[in-house]
């Protein structure tokens, strides 16, 4: 989760830069400033590739320098050979789109039922304080603790994956809405009843919105946890799959295709935190400042 | 002052239960006040004098112990868009545009698109934000959003315009050049128009009618006619003005002198409470 979330700056900062710029060109007098910002743009843009670039470069040359031992850690051209051969031969996409379907099925479904129940608990405030007390228990206890559960209840097939996926991503995006919900400026809401609204309305026109970023920030954890989890689940008993790709090349010692592998997730996971934070940023535009 | 009065409160009371005893807290006690169609009336109190309780009750949001709140004659029962709040916080919805949030009180009623765009221009302009419709709150200062906020509560043409402190947060220039405003579009429109406050300038400065609550329980201390003349450069310099202003804040003394000691009194266990955690 926090290697996601340590990646989403660069993302978000890049993201950023044509909005500002667009809004710049059209104040008058902006093209003054013009040459300033086309450099503080490229160095924005700079700024996080610089430090990625640095971090490919020691693992480069670390191993060929005999830092560390070649087998085990190979030069990063090895291993991005390893990751083309992989792509070029269908296998990589096999692999991902494997846990790709894994994680999107559950997380959907996490989706689905997390925020409507997450809004009704919310709404009948006695409900809240009844359930959160094992709200806190369930989301405190590990995923990866109930790996063998759910394994023992539903196989090793996909049933198990995808519940153990949907569990994970549930709990953040339920507290989140609950908690989104709950925190709704009273005073719009008292402006809003003025008006004679019916609650239904307030709930569409007030309170849903209300709590949209503080929701969205509970799905960008799920969307972290899930593919985690699904990880995890596919590196004790699956057939494809990322995870399964990771420790199969490790038993068959294919250390650059398991390092293939590892880097697939990370792009996995930067991508899907990438779209989420495209889709946030479209659905709190009036926020004040990148979130 | 003929006729039917637009608003009246009659004889109205509000009390609260205490929890853990059977002491009522009185919020407000046995205000009775007449407000005139088209008046600008003010009601200005120190702080204790149930202003939110009072505003509650004429939003509709809750009904009083005793007494009767009518409007038009009928009495109110809750909620609706024959009145209008604007609150000190401006309560502007922080994800739609100004224009917008102009239009959230049309949805209420059920108005069509298009025709909700008219209206909303309309307004804009009269609060003097034309060409700033697609403003997210955030993007506006204190005062162009206390005037959106007066524009969404005009715009769906209640009967009465409440005002709560609307200008408290604002700065002093803002606040004299928005007062100003305010009397013009209360000149435009004609509306009834309730507004409270602590300021004993504005209050002068805006009333047809001041009236002086009391503190806790909040009653009607007293009513004011102001009758100064408004055409002058610089009404609040001028002497009649000064003569008003000091008469009500000769009312008011003794009941912020009330006001601090009682609320010393609250205070005071509540300090000793503390000590012991």
């Amino acid at each position: 989760m926090s290697s996601v979330e340590l990646l989403a700056p660069p993302v978000a900062a890049r993201g950023q830069v044509p909005r500002t710029a667009q809004a710049a060109s059209r104040r008058p007098g902006a093209l003054a400033r013009g040459g300033r910002a086309v450099r503080a743009t490229a160095w924005r843009v700079l700024k996080p590739s610089l430090a990625i670039g640095l971090f490919l470069l020691l693992w480069e040359l670390a191993p060929r320098l005999g830092l560390v031992d070649k087998v085990f850690l190979p030069p990063f051209s090895v291993v991005a050979g390893a990751f083309g051969d992989l792509a070029a031969s269908g296998e990589l996409w096999n692999h991902a789109s494997a846990s790709l379907s894994r994680a999107l099925t559950g997380f959907a479904v996490a989706i689905a039922i997390a925020i409507p129940l997450g809004v009704a608990i919310a709404w009948y405030r006695p409900v809240a304080e009844f359930v959160n007390p094992i709200l806190e228990l369930l989301r405190n206890t590990a995923a990866l603790a109930l790996l063998p559960v759910f394994v023992l209840v539903l196989g090793i097939g996909e049933t198990s994956k995808v519940a153990l996926v949907i569990y994970a991503s549930t709990f953040p995006i339920l507290l989140n809405t609950i908690s989104g919900v709950r925190t709704v400026d009273p005073l719009l809401v008292k402006s809003a009843l003025s008006l004679g609204l019916t609650p239904i309305r307030l709930f569409q026109k007030v309170i849903l919105p209300a709590a949209v970023p503080t929701i969205f920030t509970g799905i960008r954890m799920a969307a972290a946890s899930s593919i985690l989890v699904l990880i995890a689940a596919e590196m004790v008993g699956a057939k494809a799959g990322l995870g399964y790709l990771i420790t199969a090349s490790q038993y068959n010692f294919q250390i650059p295709k398991m390092y293939a592998g590892i880097i697939a997730i990370s792009l996995l996971g930067l991508v899907f935190n990438g779209i989420l934070i495209l889709a946030e940023r479209r659905l709190s535009r009036w926020r004040v400042g990148p979130i | 002052m003929t006729a039917e009065p637009k608003l009246r409160l009659d004889r109205v009371s509000k009390h609260f239960g205490i929890r853990g005893s059977d002491d009522r807290f009185t919020a407000i006690e046995d205000i009775s006040i007449d407000v005139a169609d088209g008046e600008f009336l003010v009601l200005v109190g120190p702080s204790g004098c149930g202003k939110s309780t009072l505003l509650d009750l004429l939003g509709g949001l809750t009904t009083p112990s005793s007494g009767r709140i009518l409007l038009d004659g009928e009495p109110i029962t809750g909620p609706g868009l024959d009145r209008g709040i604007v609150f000190q916080q401006y309560a502007l919805l922080p994800w739609r545009t100004a224009q917008h949030n102009i239009e959230f009180g049309l949805e209420a009623k059920g108005l069509p698109k298009r025709q909700r765009r008219e209206i909303a221009d309309h307004y804009l302009e009269l609060v003097g934000l034309q060409g700033f419709g697609d403003r997210y709150p955030h993007e506006l200062s204190g005062g162009m959003k206390q005037r959106v906020a007066i524009a969404r509560s005009l715009a769906f043409d209640p009967e009465v315009l409440l005002m709560d402190e609307p200008f408290a947060a604002l700065d002093a220039q803002t606040r004299e050049s928005l007062q100003d405003e305010l009397l013009r579009i209360w000149r435009t429109t004609g509306k009834t128009i309730l507004f409270i406050t602590h300021g004993i300038d504005e209050a002068v400065y805006l009333g047809q009618r001041v009236a002086v609550l009391t503190s806790r329980p909040g009653r009607v201390k007293t009513v004011v006619d102001i009758d100064i003349d408004r055409t002058s450069a610089d009404v609040r310099s001028d002497a009649r003005f000064r003569e008003f202003r000091h008469h009500i804040w000769s009312q008011l003394q003794d009941e912020v002198a009330r006001a601090q000691h009682q609320e010393l009194e609250v205070a005071a266990p509540a300090q000793k409470e503390t000590a012991h955690v």
